[in-house]
């Protein structure tokens, strides 16, 4: 079985060649059956890997298989070697299953775009390049696949590249991205420099012993990957990137921007634990920076009226959950979340993009409505997401993997009121922004007429992964009813449990509670956007209400503020630059030649009775020196 | 030997006639009266040499005149016909309307 690993990622790089190489000469339909055709059976091979890893479990916890030795320099000898335990089974199963379910959808949805087979490419490439960032067992390795998606996103993003917002939007990404990679570069060194090695298992065994808890290296090491992975996960402050993201398709926003890429960040801080676990300052510093993105992502999320940019807000609050999670020392209710996310946040990408192409193209919220009667199908379906990312209580899989995020935030060893606090009213603003877009897109009068009904490829993905977006909650139930923790137990053979700081009591509560925001959140958007829409327009009257509105719009100024921080001083300096400073050194050493050599020339008369004198006088200058001296 | 012309003096008259002809190349502008003004010159060198060979008692000094007189004699085959052909082409011998290169 372990034999078989390798070709999870194989699959779909060996889909990439082909495409990549052929993709322009073949007929449609083959090109749909190798995108598409790779990932399903790269996901088929990977059900039969863990189903085996879930029966029998393997005795040292992981599968591992070397494939060969990237290079050997001095001791350094990172291998090709594919490592799958639990948190990676998790992450592949997402990866692979979500994926494949995405690339049957982009069949019928992109069947119309001359680029058909690029779209493919691309996206292979990409589901290559996040199994090999899962599937690791080194940081070059992992490195490798963390680039490989980063190229990936910046491609898809500017897919439809004509429009040169689009490519603004990709290069925006990449940069942004290739901040927080640059300072996980340097994190990686550290790591090289103080371990003698970047295999993970060592790192994560030694570490304990050769740093102390609340060593100062082990801070900045933290912190240099948490800037990694901020930047990945579209965590404060390198949030901006992904609301322009949406400039790609709808399928890569489900694939790279909601399910996968956007969570490695959370990967990458789950498999170093160890690290973080050493560092109480850096776990704050998690946990404050999810804290704070979820909340102003949040209120960005509310004010949006292009569909895809409410999701994208929503994803970066979410992931903002997952970070508080994480920096809670949560670690396996980061990962539940992580999962169920990807299920319903693909679900509502996926929704989304039928909703817009059956519109032609229309993004704006306000110019849909009652759309509920026409695409019955993407109705229930949105709405089955939908209630999954606001956290509907008991039915639907949000709330348990979100419940104990907000446990742990009250009762988990690094908890406290605040964040707490913080947490539950994102909940209320997810459940509003949430009940906002379904009654926006599909309640209300028609605004816009369906052109044309979304194909079956496009509907049957959008069923799976509603049913899972209700069903995938309940491997994991809370303590106080069912006690069912099939999801965490795979989990800790990985990651430490977690502490709880008070004995659990009062769980009820708080379960009571975060309903409350979910319920008060749907009311509230019910009474604003479907009951009494004059309420919106009173608000809309107070300047102030204007401001405010106008302010988390914009995604809390970040982008301005980035603006005239980095941007504009650059572009300054770029304009001084413009004719190079540093070649004006150059450019000086020429134009005294050039003068020495202009003076010089008038020697050059052609007058031969000149040329004598010039001789007669050198010649009396030497002979008077000689006398002279 | 005549003990009565010391070397001093002979040397200051070649010096005399070396001035004299650098001062005809440098002041003269028609090329026929540069050529024998160089002449001149080559001849108040090999004076020189002369004089000097007798005082040491060497015949380097006259050697070296033989030579100079060989080459004053091809310098002058040579200089006379450019300047033959040169008045063919610009019907003049004035060396300041013949200079083309200006700097």
């Amino acid at each position: 079985m372990n034999n078989l690993l390798w070709l999870i990622p194989a699959l779909p790089l060996a889909g990439f060649f082909l495409l990549a190489l052929a993709g322009k000469r073949m007929p449609l339909i083959w090109v749909a059956i190798i995108g598409a055709g790779s990932v399903s059976l790269s996901a088929i091979v990977m059900f039969i890997i863990g189903i085996n890893f879930l029966l029998l479990p393997p005795a040292s916890g992981h599968y591992a298989l070397t494939l060969w030795t990237w290079m050997d320099v001095a001791g350094f000898t990172p291998k090709i070697t594919l490592y799958l335990d639990a948190l990676s089974l998790v992450f592949v199963f997402v990866i692979t299953f979500i994926g494949g379910l995405i690339h049957i959808y982009s069949i019928a949805f992109m069947a119309a775009d001359k680029d058909y087979s690029r779209f493919f490419a691309c996206m292979n490439l990409f589901v290559f390049s996040m199994l090999l960032l899962v599937l690791a067992d080194n940081l070059l390795l992992l490195y490798l696949g963390w680039e490989g998606v980063g190229l990936c996103s910046y491609l898809l993003i500017g897919f439809w590249y004509e429009n040169p917002n689009n490519g603004y939007a990709a290069r925006k990404a990449f940069i942004i991205t290739r901040i927080g990679d640059t300072a996980m570069a340097i994190g990686l060194l550290v790591i090289f420099y103080q371990f003698g090695t970047l295999w993970i298992p060592e790192i994560l065994a030694k570490a304990p012993a050769l740093w102390q808890s609340g060593a100062s290296i082990a801070t900045v090491t933290a912190l240099l990957l948490l800037a990694g992975g901020l930047g990945k996960s579209a965590q404060l402050p390198l949030q901006t990137w992904l609301p322009d993201a949406m400039a790609g398709p709808s399928p890569v926003s489900a694939l790279i921007h909601a399910a996968t890429m956007v969570t490695a960040g959370v990967y990458l801080l789950a498999r170093m634990h160890v690290i973080f676990q050493l560092s109480p300052t850096a776990q704050l510093i998690v946990a404050i920076i999810g804290a704070a993105t979820l909340f102003i992502a949040g209120f960005s999320a509310l004010t949006q009226y292009d569909i895809k940019r409410v999701l994208a807000y929503s994803t970066i609050s979410q992931i903002g959950y997952m970070f508080l999670a994480l920096g809670l020392g949560a670690w396996t209710a980061a990962i539940f979340h992580f999962m169920i996310h990807a299920f319903f946040k693909a679900l509502l990408f996926l929704a989304a993009g039928a909703v817009i192409e059956a519109l032609d193209h229309e993004h704006n919220m306000f110019k849909m409505g009652g759309l509920k009667n026409k695409l019955p199908v993407v109705f229930w379906t949105f709405l089955i997401g939908s209630a999954s990312l606001a956290a509907l209580p008991l039915i639907s899989a949000g709330f348990y993997s979100k419940d104990q995020i907000l446990w742990y935030a009250w009762a988990g060893q690094n908890g406290n009121p605040l964040l707490w606090l913080i947490a539950i009213l994102g909940a209320f603003i997810t459940a509003l922004y949430t009940a906002r877009m379904v009654i926006l897109t599909f309640f209300g009068g028609t605004k816009t007429s369906v052109e044309h009904i979304p194909d079956k490829l496009m509907t049957i993905p959008l069923i799976i992964l509603a049913f899972f977006s209700l069903c995938a909650g309940f491997i994991e139930l809370p303590h106080n009813f069912g006690k069912l923790t099939l999801f965490s137990d795979l989990l800790h053979q990985v990651l430490p449990k977690t502490i709880l700081r008070l004995a659990a009591s009062g769980e009820l509560l708080f379960q009571l509670l975060a309903s409350l925001a979910t319920f008060a959140g749907v009311y509230t958007a019910y009474i604003l956007w479907h009951k009494q829409p004059e309420r919106i327009q009173k608000l809309k009257q107070s300047e102030f209400m204007m401001r405010l509105y106008s302010f988390w719009h914009d995604g809390w100024g970040f982008d301005r503020l980035y603006n005239t921080l980095f941007v504009r001083p650059i572009i300054f300096i770029a304009n001084i630059n413009k004719n190079d400073v540093i070649d004006k050194i150059y450019q000086g050493i020429t134009f005294v030649t050039v003068g020495i050599y202009r003076s010089l020339s008038l020697m050059q008369s052609g007058s031969l009775r000149w040329y004598i004198m010039g001789l007669v006088i050198g010649a009396i200058i030497i002979l008077g020196l000689q006398i002279m001296l | 030997m005549n003990p009565s012309v010391s070397i001093e003096m002979v040397l200051l008259l070649a010096g005399l006639l070396f001035v004299l002809g650098i001062v005809g190349v440098i002041i003269r502008k028609n090329i026929i009266f540069m050529l024998l003004s160089i002449e001149v010159m080559l001849n108040a060198a090999g004076l020189a040499f002369v004089a000097s060979g007798s005082h040491w008692g060497q015949p380097d000094g006259q050697v070296m005149f033989i030579f100079i007189l060989a080459m004053a004699a091809a310098e002058v085959s040579i200089g006379l016909a450019l300047i033959l052909q040169t008045y063919h082409q610009h019907k003049s011998l004035d060396i300041d309307t013949l200079k083309e290169m200006k700097g």
